[in-house]
This record gives C-alpha cells, sequence and structure tokens, in this order.
C-alpha cells in the first residue's frame, strides 16, 4: 500500500521597508556589524517599540492579492525563548490574532492542472540577529543589524501532496511578493526562507506525525529535502517506528536532513499579548488605498496576454513568472506578432541568459533592440537566420541593430531577379541532383535551397527561394 | 493545579533562573497561591466578551517609514560587557 506525503510551508518573507519594523534604522544589508542599532532593536531598558507603517501596508498588500481576510484588529505577541541573537529575550510576532488570515493561492502544476493552495495566515514580526561562530575562541560575535528587520510569516494549509506541487506554490509565492514589491525575494542572503511540514499518511488517514525542515534556501532544496525526508519516514514507518516531531536541518551538501533538537522543550514559547504595543486597527480608507495601488498580479496579467497576444497557457505562464520579464516581453510584442515576440523572449533569450547565468533583471541586450530585431524579421529586412547573428552580437558585444545590418551588409535580397540568378546557377552547377528530382526525389529540393542559402551568405529570403527552385526545376 | 518540584524546576528553566534546590519548596507553595487565583480568574464565564489584549482603550499608532536613527554603535556598545570588531561577544553557542 502506498503513502501519500503531506506537506505545508512556512514562508518568511523580510519585507523590502527602508526602517526597522519598531524603529527608524536602516534595514540596508550589508553595513558595518551593529551600525544600524539603537536603543530599541537592542533591547535596552526602557525602549519602546512604535509600529512602522510601511510595513503594516505591505502585510495588507499580500492579504488582498491573496484574497485573504484582513483582521481588522489585530494583536502582537511576545514568542519567549533566548538566544543571544535575540536581544530582549522575546521575538514580537502575532500568535492568536494575525494581521492576515485565510486566503488561498492558485498554482500551475507541470501537467497544466490548477492547484489551490490554502494560506491559513500570515504575521508581522522582527527578524533575529546574526550569530558568527567561527570568528573567535569560545565565544560567538553577534551581529544585531538585522534585529528587528520586518518579516511577514505566511503560513500555508497542509495542502500539497508531492514535492513538485510544493515548489510550484513556493516559486508562486515568490513571484507574488515581487509582483507586489514587498519583498526582493533573495533567496541566498535570506530574504525570502521556507521551512517544510513533512509527514506521511496512508491514503484518507489521520496526518501522520510530521517533522518541520529549516534551511531551504533554495526551490532545489525543498524538492530534494522532501524527496529525502519521504525516503526516511517511509523506512521508519515500514520497519515499525514512528516519527518523532521535530526540527530537523536541510544540509545541502550531504543530501540529507539531520535532527536539531526535540520539539518538546524548545517548543514552549509561553506567547502572551506584548504590552508595549497596542492592537493593530486596519481602518477601510487603509486597506483601500493599498487596494487602488495593487499592480495586475501573476494571473490576471496571464490570462490578459493569452488574450491580447494569442498565446498558449504554458507561453503566458513563463512570460508572466515575474514581473521584470513580463514587461520585457511586452515592450517586444508593442508592434510585432505576440507569438514571434514571445518565441523571441522564451527561446533565444532566455537560453543566452541561462546559459550566461544572469537574471532577467541585468539583462544586456535592452527589450528596445529586441523589439526592433523582431520587426525587422517582420518587416522582411532580414531572415530569421541573420537575425541569430545579430542577437548574439547585441547580447554578447552590444551595438545597434539597424547598425549592424547596415554595417554588414545583411540585408535580405528579396529580388526575384536576383535570387533567379542564383538559383539557376546552383540548377546548372549540380545536373545529376537536378535530374534525380525530376525523377521523383523530392528531398533534393532541400539540398537546392541549401546550396542558394549558402550562396547568397544567408541572406536570401527562404521563402521565394523555395518558390523560384521549385519553378525552375519543375520546368527543367 | 498542583505545582510539583518537577514543574518548577522546569519552569526556572525556561526563564533561565538558576534555583537552588533548597527554594524549591517555597517557590512551589508561592506558584500554587498564584495559580489559585488564576483558577479563580478561570472560572468567570467570559462567553462573548472580547478579548482585551491592552487594558488602555487606544489604537497603535504608526511610524512613517522613514530613517531616523544613525550610526551610535560607539555609544551602545559602550555598556556591553564584551565587545571586538563591532560585534557582541558572548560565550559560545552552537546548537
Amino acid at each position: 500500500m502506498d503513502w501519500e506525503v503531506v506537506i505545508g510551508l512556512e514562508v518568511h518573507a523580510q519585507l523590502n521597508t527602508a526602517t526597522k519594523i519598531f524603529c527608524g534604522c536602516p534595514t540596508a544589508f550589508g553595513a558595518e556589524p551593529n551600525s544600524h542599532t539603537c536603543p530599541v532593536c537592542l533591547a535596552m531598558p526602557g525602549a519602546l517599540p512604535v509600529l512602522n507603517a510601511a510595513a503594516v501596508d505591505k502585510a495588507i498588500a499580500l492579504g488582498l492579492a491573496i484574497g485573504a481576510e484582513l483582521n481588522r484588529h489585530s494583536i502582537f505577541a511576545r514568542k519567549n525563548y533566548f538566544y543571544p541573537d535575540l536581544p530582549k529575550g522575546y521575538q514580537i510576532s502575532q500568535y492568536e490574532l494575525p494581521v492576515v488570515g485565510k486566503g488561498t493561492l492558485t498554482v500551475q502544476l507541470a501537467d497544466g492542472v490548477e492547484k489551490v493552495v490554502g494560506v491559513t495566515r500570515a504575521h508581522l514580526e522582527e527578524d533575529a540577529g546574526k550569530s558568527l561562530h567561527e570568528a573567535f575562541i569560545g565565544q560567538s560575535g553577534i551581529d544585531l543589524n538585522r534585529a528587528g528587520t520586518p518579516l511577514l510569516e505566511i503560513v500555508s494549509e497542509p495542502d500539497m501532496r508531492s514535492p513538485a506541487e510544493a515548489v510550484a506554490y513556493l516559486k508562486k509565492l515568490h513571484a507574488l511578493v515581487r509582483y507586489l514589491d514587498i519583498c526582493d525575494g533573495n533567496m541566498q542572503e535570506g530574504s525570502f526562507r521556507c521551512d517544510a511540514n513533512v509527514s506521511l499518511r496512508r491514503p484518507g488517514a489521520a496526518y501522520g506525525t510530521r517533522a518541520e525542515i529549516k534551511n531551504l534556501n533554495s526551490f532545489r532544496f525543498l524538492e530534494k529535502a522532501i524527496e529525502y525526508e519521504i525516503v526516511r519516514q517511509r523506512d521508519i514507518l515500514e520497519s515499525g517506528g514512528q516519527i518523532v516531531q521535530e526540527t530537523r536541518l536541510y544540509d545541502a551538501n550531504r543530501d540529507e536532513t539531520r535532527s536539531m533538537r526535540s520539539k518538546e522543550e524548545a517548543n514552549d514559547y509561553r506567547y502572551f499579548p506584548d504590552p508595549d504595543l497596542l492592537p493593530l486597527v486596519l481602518d477601510e480608507s487603509r486597506i483601500e488605498r493599498i487596494r487602488d495601488i495593487l499592480p495586475e498580479l501573476p494571473d490576471a496579467k496571464r490570462t490578459r496576454f493569452m488574450n491580447q497576444y494569442a498565446l498558449t497557457a504554458y507561453d503566458a505562464g513563463v512570460l508572466t513568472a515575474g514581473r521584470v520579464l513580463a514587461d520585457y516581453y511586452e515592450q517586444v510584442a508593442a508592434d510585432v506578432d505576440g507569438k514571434l515576440a514571445a518565441n523571441w523572449v522564451m527561446g533565444d533569450l532566455l537560453g543566452a541568459l541561462n546559459k550566461a547565468g544572469i537574471e532577467i533583471d541585468d539583462c544586456p541586450a535592452s527589450a528596445e533592440k529586441l523589439r526592433l530585431l523582431v520587426q525587422r524579421i517582420a518587416d522582411q529586412t532580414i531572415s530569421g537566420k541573420i537575425a541569430k547573428e545579430i542577437f548574439e552580437e547585441i547580447f554578447y558585444r552590444g551595438g545597434e541593430v539597424d547598425a549592424i545590418i547596415d554595417g554588414r551588409g545583411l540585408r535580405q535580397i528579396t529580388d526575384v531577379a536576383a535570387i533567379a540568378a542564383m538559383g539557376d546557377a546552383i540548377v546548372t552547377a549540380n545536373p545529376q541532383q537536378a535530374a534525380d528530382f525530376r525523377a521523383g526525389k523530392d528531398k533534393l529540393l532541400g539540398f537546392f535551397v541549401g546550396q542558394v542559402m549558402k550562396a547568397s551568405q544567408g541572406k536570401a529570403n527562404p521563402d521565394q527561394v523555395n518558390a523560384i527552385l521549385l519553378e525552375r526545376l519543375q520546368k527543367g | 493545579m498542583a505545582f510539583d518540584h518537577d514543574t518548577v524546576r522546569r519552569t526556572a528553566h525556561l526563564a533561565r533562573i538558576a534555583l537552588p534546590q533548597t527554594e524549591i519548596p517555597a517557590v512551589a507553595d508561592q506558584l500554587e497561591r498564584i495559580m489559585a487565583l488564576v483558577e479563580e480568574l478561570r472560572a468567570i464565564d467570559t462567553k462573548g466578551v472580547p478579548t482585551m489584549a491592552h487594558p488602555l482603550d487606544l489604537d497603535q499608532p504608526l511610524r512613517p517609514d522613514t530613517v531616523g536613527n544613525h550610526d551610535q554603535r560607539e555609544v551602545l556598545m559602550a555598556s556591553a560587557p564584551a565587545a571586538e570588531h563591532g560585534l557582541f561577544l558572548v560565550p559560545k553557542v552552537i546548537e
């Protein structure tokens, strides 16, 4: 009998505000240690937190985007635990009444099927600092620059049933926070972090005991860690053992998860309402103001791309996966065929970016240049084959499309007389092949077309070459 | 609620309080009396009464997202028991 895996994800998105959640210290990454601190985020006695309005607005934006209940009244609580990078001895978080309640996220799976994943809640909290263990003998160094950076913890329902579904959900959420411009999504720097709750059960049975896996800072690690965890738990269950509820750490180098600590004691956080903070009340005007400035969201953009540019669901999905790529595509498709533009953006451009290991944000070839290139194909100035050469040139070395076309004499030959002359010369030079073609070897047309294209250095219009050669050869 | 000695020890550990063995019976007794008061409060029917997270009838004021603090590391670190290269130093912690 099979096992069914049950997965829920907890995502910590660092909100891209200018200042920390409860004080006016900057949140910029990479500053001198402890230079972005003040009495509030260092937990000096008597210092009082004051909530950052931008953090609240960004939480509202996420709530609206996933169709969630926004709690008009929410409460900050203290989550108590001791660790040196948490100077107060508690983290300010939200417990019983989070700012964002139940919502949903629709994810697209590889087979084209859509799945609705429930979001249980999203709450505001503060990040902890960083501990550096290597540099000092017998001591740890503490940098509290990150302490107090606003986080939105987004908790899903245990709705996912495979590693692929979990990855699809995480990718969708990642795209969403970037569309909303509430988080930079940088997983390497830890601004978008994911923990996975994984358990196994017999289909239809009650949920099994789960393990929580931490340290999943890429989509690939999430997938691999869940795959590892499924095998580990299955082996335990099938040999008659029991799963221990615990926190496990994913080690990417060894591709395994291992126990961090037993939750039994560590989990006793003794939450209680923080007396330093009053209840957060959302009024309708604040919510409506955020609703008014929400950008077009991935699902809406995808549907619009399918209608406006006549794209398939798959193509529209790829092109709207990120806001920057979607904007790039729309610039390219501004006055050429949408499908042709999509082929160039998804094929040549994404291929070259992938090969060079760069993101669309840092693309060396501007959308305007690619638009012009595609337009030159559409208006028959150049062939698609020549366009690929020009694309390589502008992507790797720069330059202007028209200047390259003129400078190298790449204009397509569409003069019928010129192509006919080349065709005649090739037919005359290859009498045997011409005779074989007339005797029924139709495939030889390709040979002649190739010869003419070669003679024209790729500049002859292939459609015209085809038509002219066919006419010449049949006439014999 | 019975406050046995194990519960006292566990609570002290969670609060990181070094409680001498000899004081445990007295603390257990005090906690027992505090819990008796809590039990009394628990017995009150609060159905339909909204949760009160704060005694003041006020909303949380919000602060504009503009940087107001500048680097005062020297001053702020002056009271730290140990610091080096701009880092606070604490006894080694590794999970």
